[in-house]
């Protein structure tokens, strides 16, 4: 249980360095599908069965098929190397690399390894989600369809030919 | 088992990569991309913390996110297209109209 955690882990961080160091963009939507099914992985070992299917069916399958799709209708090559915007080279760095010691200490100062124990069992089955998404959240449950009616009516008046 | 602050510093390591690829990255589709990363870094956290607090909710909100990339992404896309359509290009440093 413990050492698949670190597996996993070291997967997904391996494959997000690839994406975002790969220069040609088919190479990084391949990575990030490797980072989004090691996250399945990781979701499954914290007890969250249907939420891990979910991820690998629709981030995994359709959202990324989406990427490569548009990727191979641009066909969008090598990219360019920059010439311009030095003050993102010398601003984002130090400011990312803040951001990620601050974190880091805040979380090892606030979650100490000892300081919380999960309960034993937690269920994260379709049941329960499908239980708690019609009681309690059926209001955003249903203003989200709403919300992908209108995405797709948006996609398709975008990508339209007259525009 | 596994402490929560390991879960926690997984997601804020992915967070960080997502950000430096917003950041120093030229094609549009893979800043695009780099969004997606940082959105699962989010998602990741709220599941650790459902877990943790022995709580479903984190999960409700991670479905939800999870919907909201389908449609942001179904969206985003349709104006890359569009872009390059207008523009024949995926460089970022080439859409500067709104630029002083």
């Amino acid at each position: 249980m413990t050492i698949l955690f670190y597996i996993f882990a070291a997967v997904t961080v391996l494959a997000a360095l690839n994406m975002v160091l790969q220069r040609t963009p088919v190479y990084s939507a391949l990575s990030l599908i490797v980072v989004l099914c090691s996250l399945a992985g990781v979701y499954l070992l914290l007890g969250a069965e249907f939420m891990a299917v979910i991820q690998v069916i629709v981030y995994a399958g359709a959202i990324m098929v989406l990427f490569v799709f548009v990727i191979m209708l641009l066909n969008a090559g090598h990219e360019a190397p920059s010439h311009r915007s030095s003050i993102a080279k010398w601003l984002g760095a130090p400011l990312i690399g803040a951001f990620l010691g601050v974190m880091l200490m805040v979380i090892w100062d606030q979650f100490p390894p000892t300081s919380a124990t999960p309960p034993a069992h937690i269920d994260g089955g379709p049941a329960a989600i499908g239980h708690l998404l019609f009681s309690n959240y059926v209001l955003p449950f249903e203003v989200t369809s709403i919300l992908i009616l209108v995405a797709v009516l948006g996609a398709v008046v975008l990508a339209k030919k007259e525009f | 088992m596994v402490p929560l602050s390991h879960y926690l510093a997984l997601s804020v390591i992915l967070f960080v990569l997502g950000a430096a690829g917003f950041i120093f990255r030229r094609n549009i589709i893979t800043v695009f991309m780099c969004i997606e990363l940082m959105l699962n870094a989010v998602n990741l956290a709220f599941m650790a913390f459902s877990r943790f607090l022995g709580n479903l909710d984190g999960q409700i909100f991670v479905f939800f996110v999870i919907v909201v990339a389908a449609a942001e992404a179904a969206v985003g896309l349709a104006i890359i297209i569009a872009l390059h359509r207008n523009r024949k290009s995926l460089n970022i440093e080439e859409v500067d109209s709104m630029k002083l």
